[in-house]
Formats: structure tokens, C-alpha cells, sequence
């Protein structure tokens, strides 16, 4: 099951801790993959680890240009594009009284408006294909709001809605469209909490744990799979139970 | 028929599955051939590889039936 031989994929965001997770498990399960980014080192230091069928794509999502050529040198380095995973974001938080506009703009331009923009650029090769796989990566606080993320959550929550018009739109020809909602994982972008916001949030998850990367990358698999062709529109909380919904 | 015609016809035909001669100068994609909105979008994306034009968004617009993308095509190629 979840065999992906054969199959292409670029991740955005490849060089952070989810994105890299995600790389990983889609090349292990026989995938080649693109890994885009704004940081060179790690995503080569990454396709060095993957050894065959990886790519070095890097690419500043919030340059429209580099955003819109990103698809088409992906399918030129890979022969093909059969998975998007938008992995990619950035948090710039505040108070809602305080938030600039170039905080605000910043998120939903690297978050929202260049996931737009990729889905789009690979919309062309999966409905020619008949077969495509889109993975959008929002977050619990798309659903469930957070002080001082206003931006960040309206971003996710923005991708959700986005992502389930897109889902019906192309079902019939073999494209589906997902999320994941990660709840609180630990990576680089929560390893930035104290640890008084750490204990509090433990207490609010009944796993008891924050998650691992490699338990997105596992939702990222399935949603890529054959076997989740049937999956369209969803969004898939990984959390350990913090929210259900 | 023009070649351009018929290549354009061949297109229709293979990707709305419907007998050539439905496809008349005036038969419209969406009322007459049972495209969708996407198959109309799929099949300006086909036309344009087929003769190696671009056919920008709003001129796709205009193309509503087999006789408008010919008479497109004949244009632009």
C-alpha cells in the first residue's frame, strides 16, 4: 500500500522540519521528489542524504515570477509533476491591535497567495494526466483562531476554503485536493514557545505529547497515495486530539 | 474541410467522445457537445498544443462553438 514509484512530487518548504519529513517519507515511498525552499544548504544537504531521484529547486515564494516558473522547472528536472505538497509558510505574530499591514501581507502572500499560485501551475499537467495529488498544509489555528496569529490563521483557514473549491472543481479528472492541520509539532517554529506556553499547551492535548513531523509526513503519504483517490476536499487534523473536529 | 478543420474536429471528437457528425460549424461545446466548463478550458489547452498558438483567456471566452475555434485558429495560426 502507498507505493508512489514512479510518481513526482515537489514540497515547498522542503528545508524546514515538516517539509523536510514530508520529503523524506514520499521519496522512501519510491517518489521523486523536487525540494523547494529559500535556503540552499539544507535542501542540498537534503537531496544528499535522499541520494537518487532528488531535486534542488530553490525558489522565494513571495516572488510571483520565481512562484510561477517553480511547477514548470519541477516537471522539466522530474519529467513530470503528479504531487504538490504547499508545505511552505512563515509566522510574523502580534497582537491584532498592533499588526502591520506588511506583517499581515507578508503571511498571507507566503502562506495563501503563493500556494494559490503553485496550485494553479500544476493544474494544467494532472487534468492532461488524469491523475493528481494536492496537499495543502494549514494548521489547527485555521480552525480554531490564535491570539497573536491573526494573519497566520486567517492564511490557513484562507487555504482550506481554497482548497475545497479547487477539489471540486477538477474530482472529475482525477485530481484531488487536501489539507493537513497539523496541531503543535515540534519543529523550529514552536521550539521558538517558553516552556510556560509549552506546559500550558500539553495540557490542552489528551495525547499528552506534541507531534512528530514524521506524523504529518505519514497524513502526507496517504493523501498522495493511489489508495486516497476517493479523498478529495478534506481536511485531515493531525492534533493528538487537542481539537476534534 | 479545411486542415485546420479537421485536426480541430479530430480534437473534439476524441476528448467529448461524441460522433463527428455532431460536430457541425455551429454546434456549441456546452449546449450541443455535453461539455462541461472544464472540458471547454481543456480543450483550448489542447487546441493551443496542437497548432502552437497561445489563446489568451479572453479570446477562449468567444470560442463557443466548433466553428468559433476554427475560424480562431485559422486567425491566429
Amino acid at each position: 500500500m502507498f507505493d508512489l514509484t514512479g510518481r513526482t512530487a515537489l514540497i515547498t518548504g522542503a528545508s524546514g522540519g515538516i517539509g523536510g519529513a514530508i520529503a523524506r517519507a514520499l521519496h522512501g515511498q519510491g517518489a521523486t521528489v523536487a525540494l523547494s525552499g529559500t535556503r540552499v544548504d539544507p535542501l542540498q544537504a537534503l537531496a544528499d542524504e535522499l541520494g537518487e531521484r532528488a531535486h534542488v529547486l530553490p525558489c522565494n515564494l513571495s516572488d510571483a515570477e520565481a512562484v510561477t516558473a517553480l511547477p514548470k522547472d519541477a516537471a522539466a528536472a522530474m519529467g513530470g509533476l503528479d504531487i504538490l505538497v504547499n508545505n511552505a509558510g512563515l509566522t510574523r505574530d502580534n497582537l491584532f491591535m498592533r499588526m502591520s499591514d506588511e506583517e499581515w501581507d507578508a503571511v498571507i502572500d507566503v502562506n495563501l497567495t503563493s500556494t494559490f499560485r503553485l496550485c494553479r501551475g500544476v493544474l494544467r499537467g494532472m487534468m492532461k494526466a488524469r491523475w493528481g495529488r494536492i496537499v495543502n498544509i494549514s494548521s489547527i489555528v485555521g480552525t480554531t483562531g490564535n491570539p497573536g496569529q491573526g494573519n497566520y490563521a486567517a492564511s490557513k483557514a484562507g487555504m482550506v476554503g481554497m482548497s475545497k473549491s479547487l477539489a471540486q472543481e477538477v474530482a472529475s479528472r482525477g485530481v484531488t485536493v487536501n489539507c493537513i492541520a497539523p496541531g503543535f509539532i515540534t519543529t523550529a517554529m514552536t521550539d521558538a514557545l517558553n516552556d510556560a506556553q509549552k506546559e500550558k499547551l500539553l495540557g490542552a492535548i489528551p495525547a499528552g505529547r506534541m507531534g512528530t513531523a514524521d506524523e504529518i509526513a505519514s497524513a502526507a503519504v496517504y493523501l498522495a497515495s493511489d489508495e486516497a483517490a476517493y479523498v478529495t476536499g478534506q481536511t485531515l487534523h493531525v492534533n493528538g486530539g487537542m481539537a476534534m473536529i | 474541410m479545411s486542415d485546420v478543420a479537421e485536426r480541430v474536429k479530430k480534437i473534439v471528437v476524441e476528448h467529448l467522445s461524441v460522433e463527428e457528425d455532431k460536430v457541425t460549424e455551429n454546434a456549441s461545446f456546452i449546449d450541443d457537445l455535453g461539455a462541461d466548463s472544464l472540458d471547454t478550458v481543456e480543450l483550448v489547452m489542447a487546441f493551443e498544443e496542437e497548432f502552437g498558438i497561445e489563446i489568451p483567456d479572453d479570446a477562449a471566452e468567444t470560442i463557443q462553438t466548433f466553428g468559433d475555434a476554427v475560424k480562431f485558429i485559422d486567425g491566429a495560426s
